[in-house]
């Protein structure tokens, strides 16, 4: 039975910092890699042919329905072997986006479904041209709603960075696990690293709640 | 690939699945019971429920894995690497879980409620006869969303040397030294689950709903509508009406 050490949590807590930084990098070049890997997915899911819907579909189906860490391993362990090397936070990186570009796919889907039909007679009426359609009228509209939903998918990214651990990225659990090898003593690294989690999502997620309420009416 | 490989992959698919059941089931008894505490009359078990969902929601549930793996065996409490992984993933998709258990209890129009006080139902009555048979048939689509999500979460048990089916591939990716074959067969392999998980609870849909006589949602083979945020409160909408 040991007690717990604020001492010891001021010693590693510099160290935890540096990892916390690493996840952040990670969480905002993954969100930018899924905001627009997923516009792409989402574009082609609207093609009239259905020789571009069925691949992508079925693409968009497995990423979506198979572990993230797999497809980090997969990215990690194979990519080398076709010549494609890369630093683990750039695999990370290429990971998370791919990921979660199958969640914002079905956000961007579902934004622009929620447009409604008159907005686009509308324009089929005033005879704008199909480029003022899309820039004027339906994505000013798609974007109240996406906006939210994308931010929570951000949050989301964010609590699976640990996952990158796995394949040896610095973040913060990865650094907290190996303090603790040294150590002997897991308590305070994976405690202050569980903590640091809830006090930047749950903020974060209040934040998101708040815009939600002025966007979406 | 030879036969034996292929052993070690449905002896993982085995505790993939076991691993999937046992976390679904406490993550059930979490959010029927930590959901309807949030629509309680009491203040403090509202407050407190919330409490338990922002914070299971508002951390990593890799992290929580690891805490109850190395953190809590000095407190004294050491467990196997199984219940570890069961006890994080019930505790963290149960959170989820318990939104989407309220959204759709509050989503029961209020005179079914006031309909059942009328008749001087008990309130255990109220929620078994009237407001759970409504309620449970929505619940279903949500919680085939996070079961999917869970199942992909048992690949974490593999960082606990946990047998699963992750685990499984990095012990052929170490004597084969195939990693494209490998990985590629085994994410087929939960492509493979998650489409069966997807079907029984698309069975479960229709009687559910059947049941009361409404017809369940079109939908492709594949695709299962997702909620729109996977993180904030479930907005389910009586038709016409406001979140």
């Amino acid at each position: 039975m040991n007690n717990w050490s604020w001492e010891y949590v001021r010693d590693i807590l510099p160290d935890l910092l540096q990892g916390l930084w690493i996840t952040v990098q990670a969480t905002l070049y993954g969100s930018l890699v899924a905001f627009a890997l997923g516009l792409v997915w989402a574009l082609l899911l609207r093609s009239p042919s259905r020789w571009v819907t069925w691949p992508v579909s079925i693409v968009v189906e497995f990423v979506r329905n198979t572990p993230l860490l797999v497809q980090l391993f997969f990215l990690f362990f194979v990519l080398p072997g076709w010549g494609l090397t890369f630093p683990p936070l750039a695999t990370g990186v290429i990971g998370l986006g791919l990921h979660y570009s199958t969640y914002t796919a079905e956000v961007y889907r579902a934004g622009i479904d929620g447009v409604p039909e008159g907005q686009w007679e509308a324009a089929t009426a005033l005879s704008l041209p199909r480029r003022r359609t899309w820039t004027s009228v339906i994505l000013p509209q798609a974007f109240r709603r996406v906006v939210p939903a994308l931010g929570n998918y951000v949050i989301a990214m964010f609590k699976d960075t640990p996952m990158l651990a796995a394949i040896t990225v610095a973040e913060m659990l990865f650094r907290a696990n190996s303090i603790g090898a040294t150590t002997f003593d897991y308590m305070e690294p994976i405690t202050v690293v569980g903590v640091l989690f809830v006090v930047i999502s749950y903020p974060t997620s209040l934040a998101l709640r708040a815009l939600e309420r002025r966007l979406v009416r | 690939m030879t036969g034996a490989l292929w052993e070690l992959f449905f002896k993982g698919v085995w505790i993939t699945v076991q691993l999937m059941v046992y976390s679904a089931a406490l993550a059930a008894v979490v959010a029927f019971g930590i959901g309807l505490a949030r629509t309680s009359r009491l203040w403090i078990v509202r407050f407190l429920s919330g409490v338990y969902v922002e914070f299971f929601r508002g951390t990593s549930a890799l992290v929580l894995m690891f805490w109850l793996f190395f953190a809590l065996p000095l407190l004294g409490w050491q467990l196997a690497g199984m219940w570890a992984g069961t006890l994080a993933l019930g505790l963290s998709y149960g959170a989820y879980g318990s939104e989407v258990v309220r959204g759709a209890v509050q989503a029961v129009a209020p005179a079914q409620r006031e309909a059942a006080i009328a008749l001087s139902f008990t309130p255990w009555q109220r929620l078994r006869k009237v407001i759970l048979p409504q309620a449970v048939p929505e619940m279903l689509p949500p919680f085939n969303n996070l079961l999917i999500e869970l199942l992909k979460g048992t690949a974490l048990a593999s960082l606990l040397s946990i047998g699963e089916l992750t685990f499984q591939a990095k012990l052929a990716r170490l004597s084969t030294g195939q990693s494209a074959q490998v990985y590629g067969i085994i994410l087929v392999l939960y492509f493979v689950i998650a489409f069966v998980v997807t079907r029984i609870m698309r069975l479960l849909e229709r009687r559910a709903k059947a049941s009361i006589g409404r017809a369940p949602e079109k939908s492709g083979w594949f695709s299962r509508r997702l909620p729109i945020g996977k993180q904030g409160p479930q907005v389910i909408t009586a038709p016409g009406g406001k979140p």
